[in-house]
Order: structure tokens, then C-alpha cells, then sequence
């Protein structure tokens, strides 16, 4: 293990991402698993949604239900990832637990994991997280922890105070016994100072509503919530004043006439018709860039650190993921 | 590039055999306002319709006039030429709770209603939205009070979920844990799992151990309970099934021009051709559009390089760059639709402009609907 370095978020060691639909939550966690991981050291990813997203954003065959290494990091360093599995997670804590291994295929095969986690999905939230949480918890030979971060790639907004509020959910099913226990060990972590809730979005309306009542909903169940992530940021390319002139329609094209001629794109008429085109492309962008300024300013009101992640041009692939980790790097968020 | 055949909107919605649209799709899409632009149009064409949503963004929902989950269609518009367009959220804990009510007697509903485990099953089981859903698609079209039914499917985990969760909600109550679960409570002995044979025993200890006597005794007073209605549950999502196959039912995929939703999209009419289920089209939102499309995104990033070297027309320089970022951004989309006609060459497909603010009223929503009509 190598010193943890000097970040914003250097005592967290569980990362927690979540977001909207669409806004790129599980290329977030794997970047960010990627940026943590830099100068050599040992992250784990950890997916639970069944989707296999961690899988295809490495470019690798569907993962199974074992901690097996993906990427490198800058700088040496190892990303390890795992798809969490809720019936073999059970088999698992039946067998770290109570060491019986026969009873717990059997009840596998007869259906009853799949019955109880699917009635009661608190259940399957518990086995999930508590395999999650365990990965953090877990020490080698020599008394230190195994990694030095786990980064959950964990279910939308929606539905992330429910999934991480095990005790809670689990309550009213299981008042006594076995259950109940392990939920309070999980809690423990998940609750701890340990642990941030990151939430990804996009600057737009429904993602940034979401967001906040995220947040709210965190707050509120007592989770510690950790930063936003601005992701698929566009570079602002033009100088404020000619989108402040642009949003107010008064973008004057005759200046890209000129620049056109100059450039050699096109003459006469066509240079006016093609500059036209353009002023109403920079109008457009203008107002968008407005209706951005203004979703920032409501994520501002919630509190949290943000972070902005570019906007891929060439849309998410492996040189992209390392690019986002590079840019969390230097932002200082890990 | 071969072009895909232009889904037309308006013969769906003019046709009075179209009783019921399903936008589907994955989450993040759009879907939603689809089905409220669609919904309108509809009315102001003449049709009595309801739109059943399933969690909408608040302020679409506020376009509707919709502020909270009742359960009960409310009418938002009377457009001029006797249409009419109501709407309605879905409230899936209390649609639960009817069927219930409907098929237990009043004393074993009580005692389902206040189990645990249907608290649990009936606000959280990640299928029961979608179950409902279709359930209460079901109840609108026998009521028969609306000529079109327009739903939007919930945003899952996976969009199919609201074809699987029926089925999938029904291998459960007929399984053979049911079974298991209810063998010794018909058998009224103390000791859950006494008459069972020595695998069952076994099972029997494990889970005893692993989840505590009271969890099981709740499970079973729960399943035993439940058994009564089991009957009642699978008939209905038989009829709901049938109902979607129909001929009057016309489903619509909505996506967007991205490469998760498309592959969502892909999977989603593979899934529908299966199971039979007819298809209309494919809605691709948020589709971008260049005024200045004519000027290529490598001729304008030449242009802009040439200016900057020179050190002239900063501004038109930029401006270029920008074009040439929305045609890079563009040709991508293109390419994403493209993948999508080339296995699927006989879906008609719509686009739809992408818009620079979401819908906040019904004037936003009729400019939706005349995008998915004209396109």
C-alpha cells in the first residue's frame, strides 16, 4: 500500500456513485476508480446491477462474480472490478457464516434465494452492499486493508437512499436474528466517515431536479454525502460578450461574413446565407449556455464540492475513461 | 446510408382502432413527454384520451395539471372538436392494495394488507411498478370510458421489466416455495417444516438460521394468505398480455440518438417481434440539427485553423469551431441511427429535434407533438 495521497477526499474509502439515467453514472465510477487508483494503488469497482456496464466500458467479456483486475492506472496502480450477484452473495455470507455450504445450493437450486431476495428486495440490498462493504473492510496477512478504495457503481438516484438505508429497509422484515445483524454491520460502514455518496449530472433540468432531491433524501436517512460530478461539460468556445449579445438576438453576422470571405469558405451571397446559418447556431448555443449557468447556480445551492468532467468528443471509450481519471486527478477530487 | 420509412404519427393517432399506445424505452429518453405530446395531439384531434405516467418529472407533470399520485385520471384539456385529454400517476401501492381488496375476503385482505412482506412486495419489489402498471392499463381499457390509452413504461433497471414482472411475479406465487412455505401452515403444525422429507429439513434449517423463526412465520402467514388471490393475479396478467398483443394496441420505441439507448432500443424490438407485441416505430428524441449543415465539420475546422494562424477574425474562428463541433456531434448520431436501421431496415423511424429547454406547458407539449408529426 502505497501513503494516501493528499485529495479532497482522502479519509473516504467507500465512494458511492450515483446519478440519473443517461447522465454516464458508471463511467464516472470507473474513472474516478481509475483516478484513485494512480501512483500504485489497489481500487476495486463494484457493480450490482446485473447491467455488465463495467464489462463493456473496459471493452471485456462479461465479468463473473469474482474480483478479477481490468485496467491499470496512470502511474502504476491496479483497478480490480467485480458484478455483484445477489444469489451468490448469499451463498457466500451463508458460507463465511454459518459454514454451510451444502444447505445454501440447496436452497439455490429450489429457488428460495431468488423468492426471498425478489419479495423482499431489501434482502437483496443488504447481500449486495454487505459484499460491498466487506471488499472494504477486508485486511491481508500483514493487518492492512486489501484496497485502498472501493468505488460502488450503485443504482440511480431514485433509489439510492432506499438501497444504502439497509437497517431501515430491512426493519420491518427482520426485528431479531441474522438478518438483522449483518444490516447493522453493513450501516455501520456505509454510515461511517469512510464513505461518500458522489451524484452525477448533467447541466440540465431533470438531472439537477433529481440531484437535489437526492440529496435531500441522503440528508435526510443520515448518509454522508460526498461530491457532484459534472459530467459531459462542453467548452464554452466563444467570449462571453458575443454570447451575451447572441441570447439577446442581436448577434450581428456581419462580422462573420468577413471572417468567412477570409478564411476562403465562401463569397457574395453565399457567405451572408452561410453566416446567417451560423449567427442562429450561436444563438442556440448562447441559450443553452444561459440555461447551464442557471442549473449550476441550483447545484451550487445544495453545498457539496463539484467537479466538471468534459464532454467526450468521440464519446466514451477506453482513451476517454483515462482522460475523465485525469481530469478527476487534477481537480483533486482523487 | 439506406433510410428508414418516415413513422407516421398522425395515422396512429387518427385511427379509431388505435385504442392503446405503450411508449417504451430506455430511461433518460424522453419517453414520458412523448407520451403527454402524443396524448395531446390525440385530443386535439378529436380523440377522448388518457395518459397514464409512471413517475414524471415534476414539471411535466405540472404541465399536466397533475401535483400528486391519486390514482385517478384528471382531465387537463377540452380542446375545441370534442376531444379530450385526461392524466393520471400511477399509484402502485394502492393499485396493489385493490387487487387485493378485490379478490380476498375482507378478513384475509386485512391480514395480506398488514403483513409485512406485502408492504415490502407491494412499495419495493423492483417489478411491482411495471406490474401495475400494465395492471392498470388493463383496468382503463375494460372501463372503456377513453377511445385511446396512451401509457409510458416505468424506468427500469432494464425496460423490459414491465413485459417480464408479470410473469415473473406469477412463478413466484405458484412456485414451489409457495409450496414449501405453505405445506406446514395447511398442515396447522407448530413446527414449520416437521412433515417434510429430509431435503426440505435441511432447507427448512438453513433458513431458519439464516433469516430467524419470525421472518419465516411472517413469510408464511404472508404466502398462505396470498394463495387465496393467486388465481385472480395470473388471469389478470393474462388478460393485460393479450391485451397488449392486440391489434389495437401500437407500441412505440423511444430513444435517443446515443449508443445505450439505441442498443436498448435494438434489443427492445427484438423483444417485441418474440413476444409478438406490434410494433409501430422507433422515436429518436433529441436529435441534434445544424442550420449551417451545408459546411462540413472538417472544412469549417480547417477554416478556423487557417484564421487562427493568420491571427484574424478571433470570433469567426470560434464560431467554426463550435460549427464543427455540433456536425462531429451530429455525424455520430447519425452513425448511432444508422447502426440501428441496418439491422432493423423495416422499423419506420421518427426524429425529433433536440429542444434547448424541457417542456414546461401544454404550448411546449403541442410543439413536441407537431415535431413528431412533421419529421
Amino acid at each position: 500500500m502505497v501513503e494516501s495521497p493528499d485529495t479532497d477526499w482522502t479519509d473516504v474509502r467507500l465512494h458511492v456513485v450515483t446519478g440519473k439515467g443517461g447522465t454516464g453514472k458508471t463511467t464516472v465510477a470507473a474513472a474516478l476508480a481509475l483516478a484513485l487508483a494512480a501512483g500504485g494503488r489497489k481500487v476495486l469497482l463494484v457493480e450490482v446491477e446485473g447491467r455488465q456496464g463495467i464489462a463493456q466500458i473496459f471493452d471485456l467479456p462479461p465479468l463473473p462474480y469474482e474480483e478479477r483486475k481490468v485496467a491499470v492506472a496512470p502511474s502504476g496502480g491496479d483497478v480490480y472490478a467485480l458484478a455483484v450477484d445477489p444469489e451468490e452473495a448469499m451463498l457466500e455470507y451463508i458460507e463465511m457464516f454459518y459454514g454451510m455450504r451444502r444447505a445454501g445450493r440447496a436452497l439455490t437450486k429450489m429457488g428460495i434465494v431468488d423468492f426471498a431476495t425478489t419479495v423482499a428486495p431489501g434482502f437483496r440490498d443488504v447481500l449486495v452492499t454487505g459484499k460491498t462493504t466487506e471488499a472494504v473492510r477486508r485486511r491481508g496477512k500483514n493487518g492492512r486493508r486489501i484496497y485502498d478504495a472501493v468505488v460502488l457503481d450503485a443504482p440511480p438516484t431514485g433509489r439510492i437512499a432506499r438501497f444504502l438505508n439497509v437497517t431501515q429497509e430491512v426493519a420491518g422484515l427482520a426485528k431479531v436474528g441474522p438478518i438483522k445483524n449483518h444490516s447493522e454491520l453493513v450501516n455501520g460502514v456505509v454510515k461511517s466517515r469512510e464513505t461518500a455518496v458522489h451524484l452525477v449530472t448533467l447541466l440540465e433540468e431533470m438531472p439537477v431536479q433529481e440531484t437535489l432531491d437526492g440529496i435531500g433524501e441522503l440528508r435526510s436517512a443520515g448518509l454522508p454525502t460526498g461530491c457532484i460530478f459534472i459530467n459531459m461539460v462542453r467548452d464554452s468556445l466563444l467570449p462571453q460578450a458575443a454570447l451575451d449579445t447572441a441570447v439577446k438576438a442581436r448577434f450581428d453576422p456581419g462580422e462573420l461574413v468577413l471572417g468567412l470571405k477570409a478564411a476562403g469558405v465562401a463569397d457574395g451571397a453565399q457567405a451572408v446565407a452561410m453566416a446567417e446559418a451560423l449567427a442562429e447556431e450561436v444563438a442556440e448555443h448562447a441559450h443553452r449556455t444561459e440555461l447551464e449557468r442557471a442549473e449550476r447556480e441550483s447545484l451550487a445551492g445544495a453545498g457539496l464540492k463539484s467537479y466538471d468532467l468534459p464532454l467526450l468528443a468521440d464519446g466514451v471509450d477506453l482513451a476517454g475513461l483515462y482522460e475523465l481519471a485525469e481530469s478527476i486527478r487534477t481537480q483533486g477530487a482523487a | 446510408m439506406k433510410k428508414p420509412a418516415r413513422l407516421d404519427i398522425d395515422a396512429i393517432l387518427d385511427d379509431s382502432g388505435t385504442r392503446i399506445v405503450v411508449c417504451c424505452g430506455a430511461g433518460g429518453v424522453g419517453k414520458t413527454t412523448t407520451a403527454a405530446a402524443l396524448g395531446l395531439r390525440a385530443a386535439e384531434r378529436g380523440r377522448c384520451v388518457v395518459v397514464l405516467t409512471v413517475d414524471p418529472a415534476r414539471r411535466l407533470a405540472q404541465s399536466m395539471g397533475l401535483t400528486e399520485l391519486d390514482n385517478t385520471p384528471r382531465l387537463v384539456s377540452s380542446p375545441e372538436g370534442g376531444g379530450q385529454l385526461f392524466a393520471m400517476m400511477l399509484d402502485m401501492k394502492r393499485t396493489f392494495d385493490e387487487i387485493i381488496e378485490a379478490h380476498a375476503d375482507p378478513a384475509r385482505a386485512r391480514q395480506i394488507l398488514s403483513n409485512p412482506f406485502y408492504q415490502s412486495l407491494s412499495s419495493s419489489f423492483s417489478g411491482t411498478q411495471e406490474y401495475m402498471a400494465m395492471e392498470k392499463l388493463g383496468q382503463l381499457r375494460r372501463s372503456d370510458e377513453w377511445d385511446l390509452i396512451i401509457v409510458d413504461t416505468p424506468p427500469s433497471r432494464s425496460a423490459l421489466d414491465f413485459l417480464d414482472a408479470p410473469e415473473r411475479l406469477g412463478r413466484f406465487l405458484d412456485g414451489r416455495v409457495i409450496r414449501l412455505l405453505t405445506a406446514p401452515a395447511k398442515a396447522g403444525g407448530r413446527n414449520a417444516f416437521r412433515l417434510l422429507n429430509a431435503g426440505f429439513g435441511l432447507v427448512a434449517g438453513a433458513m431458519t438460521k439464516l433469516l430467524g423463526a419470525q421472518v419465516i412465520k411472517d413469510l408464511q402467514t404472508f404466502v398462505s394468505a396470498l394463495d387465496a388471490v393467486f388465481g385472480g393475479f395470473r388471469q389478470r396478467a393474462d388478460m393485460t398480455y393479450k391485451l397488449l398483443q392486440a391489434p389495437g394496441t401500437a407500441f412505440l420505441v423511444v430513444a435517443a440518438p446515443e449508443r445505450d439507448a439505441m442498443r436498448e432500443a435494438s434489443y427492445f424490438v427484438e423483444r417485441l417481434a418474440e413476444e409478438r407485441m406490434p410494433l409501430a416505430g422507433l422515436v429518436v428524441n433529441r436529435v441534434h440539427v445544424a442550420p449551417a449543415s451545408k459546411l462540413s465539420a472538417a472544412r469549417s475546422a480547417a477554416a478556423a485553423e487557417d484564421l487562427d494562424s493568420r491571427g484574424e477574425h478571433e470570433l469567426t474562428a470560434a464560431v467554426l469551431r463550435l460549427h464543427a463541433g455540433r456536425m462531429q456531434l451530429m455525424a455520430r448520431e447519425g452513425r448511432e441511427q444508422e447502426h440501428f436501421t441496418s439491422a432493423h431496415p423495416t422499423v419506420p423511424v421518427v426524429r425529433v429535434r433536440a429542444m434547448s429547454e424541457d417542456v414546461h406547458d401544454l404550448t411546449g407539449l403541442r410543439q413536441i407533438g407537431d415535431l413528431l408529426a412533421s419529421a
